[in-house]
């Protein structure tokens, strides 16, 4: 066991998958020599040569498509994409090659690559480093889509998705790379040094792929979340001092309902949470699972919290930014119906 | 029998990484004034050479020499030395900003001042910039007030801007200058499409597309010379190889071998490689291929060979991944001062009066973010209103987003 940041706790996943399997490989912008913009990938590439870890040309579309490819060979790719706003333009690779040539060949080639993104705002990272695509993932089939919540889970379920046999979406929220933030962006950042779940163990371990995790029992409301918004959520419950039960989705797609469903078949009221704009986002799917699963359970509508339909602004990003503030207004909404 | 052995992965790596001596040895450099200067109707493949090989037109000594030479008067020569001083003294003033926490973000262009600055004096009112975030010499050298940009970088309560976008993420469509994405690449296609609708509208206008070395990867960049060269658009693709693209040296997107500036030519695209530290040598370059845009010749393609001084951005530490000495072994010298001497051979200029106009230029730049600091900076002082966050995001704002500014409070 070692106390890590996320940071750390991705890049060991990656360590322990490149020393275990020798078919994986890690590459992207930036990620060889000087090991990344975060820094996910230092030191793999002086560990395991240039040929496993190196640095690519600015082609998205190109990273991803050399990824499919190579999969296709029979390796297993873990590739970084800068920033997640940055993947559209390798869109058209995952949603129309890597998500569809099991389907379309039957079985005959398959696309096991990972594709890593740091994912949503609260650096200051304006409309462009800001973003939280994980609903246009969810849409495609034949793609997973995974957004751990801390340390521990980032690394047993980073190597669960490079040995997953399909193509997996991993969506590194960069406002929990290096503390739990809880949504008080003017308080200091804990570091995950302090935290439980800041605790890795070194070596291999995977977490399936699938299933949520209750951060915190409670018998008034469900709180469902993922991400930085996990972390938002418990401060929420705390400074509302409201028995609620906060459930951390980890993986979007496939989803664990029966988790959600035994909660707030328990609870009776439901409040999703996300950073990502409303419109169409993940939470809009999670309340109509929860609708239609769990109806005549209900003794509230379900509510959404979430970002606001606009681009992410850079000098306004704590009022776009969903913070234990409204995440608690909603809780009150819910327990008044 | 075929021969096999067994294979292995080529990774290019630049000449040296920190620690060790600097190495440009590469970088073959034409003598000044060497280069020919061809007709502007020219065949792309009668010009081959000039994709190879880098127009020059200062020399060691400072003068101006060979065909190229002689494309503006003192006068220009001049103005062109204030805007790349006032360039340089603003950097030098919003970075120390980035540094206070007065904003979240700066990017600087050290060694690069030439290269926006001459072009833009190649343009005239209505053409069309669609720079990446290293050309605000083109708004510098339109006479852009520099309190507006300073408003943006700060995202204060007179941001242009409202606070939307990162520092140096400027637009103004009246100094011809797009909204920069923070995509790379993505707008260089967009200059393409500017300038055909310029074309079918037939108007006199045209655009510009600026990408950097590392950039030029990006299957935009492709697309984007396909759609020049296919429909001859009034562009000029501008490719500015500052050697490096963060960590990444050029010879990553490059390959081992040839040039940017080459990459036009399987396009058709006449493709001319200049010294990008050369401000006479990239204004009467850009002259050329505006001219050719003009009488409806079609694209140029034009590599700038300059380099990065400073670090890519506020968030970069160069001397993570390269010599920290390179930037002075750079063998094409400082745009700056390299005009600077040719004036003062020219008896234009003189010691005296750069010290003097040095003082004056930053006394104009310290004025400037006085004013700008009047209205806010990113965390202090006035700001834009978060109803800002809803508004234009359309024309009209539809009543999902009206709901959401009123939970807002707004
Ligand atoms: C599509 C896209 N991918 C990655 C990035 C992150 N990024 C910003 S600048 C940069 C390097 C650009 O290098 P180059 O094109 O050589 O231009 P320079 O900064 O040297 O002027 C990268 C990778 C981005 N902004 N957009």
């Amino acid at each position: 066991m070692t106390r890590m940041t996320m940071i750390e706790a991705v890049r060991s996943a990656m360590d322990v998958s490149m020393a275990k399997d020798d078919n994986v490989v890690v590459f992207g912008e930036d990620v060889g020599y000087f090991g990344g913009v975060f820094r996910s990938t230092q030191g793999l590439q002086a560990k395991y040569g240039r040929t496993r870890c190196f640095d690519t040309p600015i082609s998205e579309s190109g990273i991803v498509g050399t990824a499919i490819g190579m999969a296709a060979y029979g390796l297993k790719p873990c590739v970084e994409i800068q920033f997640a706003d940055y993947m559209y333009p390798a869109y058209d690779q995952l949603t129309q090659e890597a998500a569809r040539i099991r389907y379309r060949s039957n079985g005959d080639f398959t696309c096991p690559i990972v594709v890593r993104m740091p994912t949503g705002g609260g650096i200051f990272g304006g409309q462009t480093h800001s973003q939280s695509p994980e609903a246009l993932f969810t849409h495609v089939c034949g793609l997973k889509v995974i957004v751990p919540s801390n340390p521990y889970d980032a690394k047993g379920l980073l190597i669960a998705a490079i040995e997953d046999p399909d193509p997996v979406m991993f969506l590194e929220p960069k406002r929990l790379y290096n503390g739990p933030f809880d949504g008080h962006h003017e308080r200091p950042v804990t570091p995950w040094s302090k935290h439980d779940l800041g605790e890795v163990p070194d070596g291999h371990y995977t977490i399936p792929i699938g299933k949520a995790e209750v951060r915190r029992e409670g018998s008034a409301v469900t709180v469902v979340a993922y991400g930085t918004m996990v972390h938002v959520a418990l401060a929420a419950a705390e400074d509302a001092g409201i028995d609620a039960e906060v459930i951390d989705l980890r993986s979007l797609l496939p989803l664990d309902l029966d988790t959600i469903v035994k909660s707030v078949s328990k609870t009776g009221r439901c409040v999703v949470v996300h950073e990502a704009t409303l419109t169409s986002g993940f939470g809009a799917e999670v309340a109509a699972l929860v609708q239609e699963h769990c109806f005549y359970q209900l003794e509230a509508p379900v509510v959404r919290v979430a970002g606001w339909d606009t681009p992410y602004p850079h000098a306004q990003e704590w009022d776009y930014f969903p913070g234990p503030g409204r995440v608690g207004r909603a809780l009150a909404e819910v327990m008044e119906a | 029998m075929v021969d096999s052995a067994r294979l292995s992965l080529h990774v290019p790596e630049p000449a040296v990484r920190p620690g060790g001596q600097p190495d440009f040895s590469n970088v073959k450099i034409a003598k000044a004034g060497s280069v020919p200067r061809p007709e502007v109707d020219v065949a792309s493949e009668d010009i081959r050479d000039l994709a190879y090989s880098i127009i020059r037109v200062l020399n060691r000594d400072g003068e101006a020499v060979g065909p190229w030479a002689g494309s503006l008067s003192d006068e220009e020569l001049l103005t062109g030395l204030r805007n790349m001083m006032k360039l340089r003294a603003f950097d030098a003033r919003m970075l120390m900003a980035q540094r206070q926490g007065k904003t979240s973000f700066y990017m600087q262009h050290l060694g690069e001042e030439a290269v926006s600055c001459a072009f833009r004096k190649a343009l005239i009112k209505g053409d069309m910039n669609f720079p990446t975030y290293r050309q605000a010499g083109l708004l510098i050298a339109d006479d852009y007030p520099m309190v507006e940009m300073m408003n943006q970088i700060y995202s204060n309560e007179s941001d242009p801007l409202r606070g939307r976008q990162l520092p140096i993420m400027y637009s103004s469509k009246e100094h011809g200058f797009f909204t920069i994405s923070g995509n790379l690449a993505t707008q260089y296609v967009q200059a393409v499409g500017w300038a055909m609708a310029s074309a079918i509208k037939n108007d006199s206008r045209i655009a510009a597309a600026w990408i950097g070395d590392g950039s030029t990867a990006e299957s935009d960049f492709h697309s984007a010379l396909v759609f020049a060269s296919t429909y001859k658009a009034p562009v000029i693709l501008n490719i500015v190889n500052n050697q490096w693209a963060i960590s990444t040296f050029q010879g990553i997107a490059r390959g081992g071998s040839g040039t940017f500036a080459a990459r036009g030519l399987g396009f058709g695209i006449p493709a001319l490689r200049v010294d990008g530290n050369d401000y006479l040598a990239v204004h009467a370059v850009a002259r050329w291929a505006a001219e050719r845009a003009r009488r409806n010749l079609g694209p140029t393609l034009i590599e700038y060979v300059t380099y990065r001084v400073g670090a890519h951005s506020t968030s970069d530490d160069p001397s993570a991944y390269r010599p920290k000495t390179e930037s002075e072994a750079w063998p094409l010298g400082d745009p700056v001062l390299r005009l600077k001497k040719h004036l003062i051979v020219k008896g234009a200029w003189s010691e005296e009066r750069h010290v003097q106009a040095e003082a004056e230029i930053m006394d104009e730049v310290i004025e400037a973010q006085r004013q700008a600091e009047a209205h806010g900076t990113l965390h202090a002082g006035g700001r834009p209103s978060v109803r800002d966050i809803f508004e234009g995001v359309y024309a009209e704002m539809p009543p999902h987003i009206r709901r959401q500014r009123q939970k807002a409070g707004y």
